[in-house]
């Protein structure tokens, strides 16, 4: 399909295709959950109880609209104009939340008494108890043992939030590995189970369903650039990509805007062909994960591969597939930023703006020295979290930090 | 008439034995199949590892790891059903796996090679039926290949006639809620009445009986409700640590059939 044939970027076709990607590729046990969900999922999403439940909860538990903030210094330093979403004023500390305050909702809709997730470094595990203990609803939050060790301030909120956290012991026992119990439990609970999946990823309509809910970052960026720079269109939009969830809320409402300029970036960890990185758009290989054909790692035989980075959220070795599209396509530029280039975004975000920013989002920062941008341009920067949970990392790295 | 359908109008009660390729040893499937065959089992499904199988539990997934960690592949694999096919020209043989290490070998490759092996069904959990019909069926047909389909508990009468309508190998009967390798449940009420349910719609497709079937007497309760069953994590089990894997996988389907 060729560029000119899009009709929109935003919406996926009846079977869940962006492109060539997308698709709902799950065993006949997830069937009736998956059909439950796609046949539902819009029209509750846009009745009026949902909305105004959704946005009252926005607004007065998760504290949107977050600010959008003009970085000065940034700004100074890049010769051009950079806006800062500052997502990192979420409750929770990060975007996650506004999916998971939204898909709690659609789960007490459908009925559901039990919620499951998956989470990497913790985060999504984190906004997930928190709706959870909000509304009163178990929840059992699937996570890598090797990510419970290292990510133990989050695994102490889960349980203090009180979530059940259970380890993933199979194969990498990190976040695919997460992913994959969590979907297995889904198979064992297909009647009572509502599983929040963190994400744009996972099988349609989940790729559709979490970008619509993240969808309000952009939403808000829109109205919020009108009122300070006299356009709601930026030049540039900056955004972190793991599995994508908050680039795709950052580009949401610009996707079918040609242009403005978004901009994807990836963890190359120590280099992309260093052996040890997560720059799927690069690396990666059109196959099936986790019930969508994507980009993602794999080996010759097809068997999947564990990708690398210092930040754990950004470790997943697919992509959604709605970004998989962006490159494909050529609508999304793709730039990927090491472990180290990401720790220098930390440390310049800290000193010249005083915001210490989440590892991950670390790496959209780094790359505004590498967009081009001139003097006029306006660039938003999707800061996606903050970087409390990142500080023993920040400990360990302090001499590239100080 | 192929090797499937043959067996079902031959037999009652159908073993059908899953292990997977590669485990315990990568030169095992020839003698295991071969132990299992001499044994009693009356058809085989050969597991193809992958990496993230999101359909089997913890027993499965090891031996895939296991498996994969000895050097397995779809290539490989296929090098080995060739002197199977030769040394058990009767009994139906079916490759069980997931759909990406497919994908990467190519569909049409996979059909060609598949079916020169000997090979006479597909079991390819997270390939959708839609999918299937719209994209693969012509390929498999091609080659003969009989894909096999899975109902649960929760799937519609509509969708298990649809399936059923498309079938020509047999009905793969997931026993109720869970991954492979589970305990059956402890109250079979709802289970029996989900197998009676599915008995009296009068499928023109044979149907087998699968996760959570790990002895005589779940084999016999499945037996009852249909044309027999399907065995994989119990057998695992049976082959962890044995001295002697064809050994142990002979005397698992005897404690099963005698």
């Amino acid at each position: 399909m060729t560029p000119s044939a899009i009709t929109s970027y935003q919406i996926p076709t009846a079977r869940g295709y962006y492109g060539e990607f997308g698709g709902a590729f799950v065993p006949e046990m997830l069937f009736p959950n998956v059909e439950e969900l796609r046949t539902q999922y819009e029209e509750i999403l846009a009745s009026e109880s949902f909305r105004t439940e959704y946005e009252q909860l926005l607004r007065d538990y998760v504290g949107r609209p977050t600010p959008l903030f003009e970085a000065h210094r940034l700004s100074e330093k890049y010769n051009t104009r950079v806006f800062l979403k500052r997502e990192d004023l979420c409750h929770t500390g990060a975007h996650k939340i506004n999916n998971t305050v939204g898909q709690i909702l659609l789960a007490k809709r459908l009925g559901k008494t039990r919620i499951i997730a998956e989470t990497g470094a913790g985060q999504h595990g984190v906004a997930t108890a928190t709706v959870c203990a909000l509304m009163g609803l178990p929840c059992v939050v699937y996570m890598g043992s090797v990510d419970i060790e290292r990510q133990a301030p989050n695994v102490a909120r889960m349980r203090l939030l009180g979530a059940e956290v259970r380890p993933a012991v199979s194969g990498s026992r990190t976040l695919k590995d997460a992913t994959n119990e969590a979907i297995r439990d889904w198979i064992a609970n297909p009647v009572d189970t509502h599983y929040i999946i963190g994400s744009v990823v996972g099988p349609h309509p989940y790729p559709d369903l979490v970008a619509r809910l993240q969808a309000v970052i952009s939403e808000e960026m829109r109205k919020q650039l009108l009122e300070k720079t006299g356009s709601e269109l930026p030049d540039y939009v900056v955004a972190c990509v793991g599995g994508g969830s908050n680039a795709a809320g950052a580009f949401y409402h610009f996707l079918d805007e040609p242009s403005v300029q978004l901009v994807a970036v990836e963890a190359a960890g120590h280099g992309i062909h260093s052996g040890h990185s997560a720059a799927t758009s690069v690396l990666g290989t059109p196959g099936i994960i986790h019930g969508s054909r994507t980009l993602l790692m794999q080996d010759a035989d097809g068997q999947i591969t564990e990708p690398y980075s210092l930040s754990a959220g950004l470790d997943y070795p697919g992509i959604g597939p709605l970004h998989a599209w962006l490159g494909a396509s050529g609508r999304a530029r793709f730039i990927a930023v090491t472990d180290d280039e990401a720790l220098a975004g930390v440390r310049e975000c800290s000193r010249l703006e005083g915001i210490i920013p989440a590892l991950e989002t670390a790496h959209a920062l780094f790359a505004l020295g590498q967009l081009g941008a001139g003097p006029n341009d306006v660039v938003v920067v999707n800061l996606s979290g903050r970087g409390d949970k990142d500080l023993e990392t920040y400990m360990k790295n302090f001499d590239k930090l100080a | 008439m192929n090797r499937i359908q043959t067996a079902f109008e031959q037999k009652k009660n159908l073993l059908n034995i899953y292990f997977t390729a590669g485990y315990p040893a990568l030169a095992d499937t020839l003698p295991l199949a071969q132990a299992l065959v001499a044994a009693g089992a009356d058809m085989l499904e050969i597991g193809m590892p992958f990496s993230d199988p999101l359909a089997d539990g913890p027993v499965i997934q090891h031996s895939s790891t296991l498996a994969l960690a000895n050097g397995m592949n779809i290539k490989t694999l296929f090098g080995q059903l060739g002197p199977l096919r030769a040394a058990l020209p009767d009994t139906p043989v079916l490759l069980m796996g997931y759909l990406n290490p497919v994908l990467q070998f190519g569909i049409e490759n996979f059909c060609r090679e598949a079916a020169a092996a000997g090979v006479d069904g597909v079991i390819l959990p997270d390939l959708p039926v839609a999918e299937y019909e719209e994209e693969y069926a012509d390929t498999f047909r091609r080659h003969n290949l009989r894909p096999v389909f899975l109902i649960t508990p929760q799937t519609s009468e509509a969708r298990i006639r649809h399936l059923d309508g498309i079938s020509e190998a047999f009905l793969y009967l997931v026993s109720g809620p869970g991954t492979t390798g589970g305990t059956g449940p402890a109250d079979t009420t709802a289970q029996d009445a989900y197998f009676q349910r599915v008995e009296g719609m009068g499928l023109k497709t044979p149907r087998l009986i699968g996760f959570g079937i790990a002895d005589k007497a779940s084999y016999q309760r499945a037996c009852a409700h249909a044309d027999g069953a399907i065995i994989g994590s119990a057998l695992i089990k049976a082959l962890e640590g044995a001295p002697d894997a064809p050994a142990a996988a002979a005397a698992f389907v005897a404690s099963i059939k005698n």
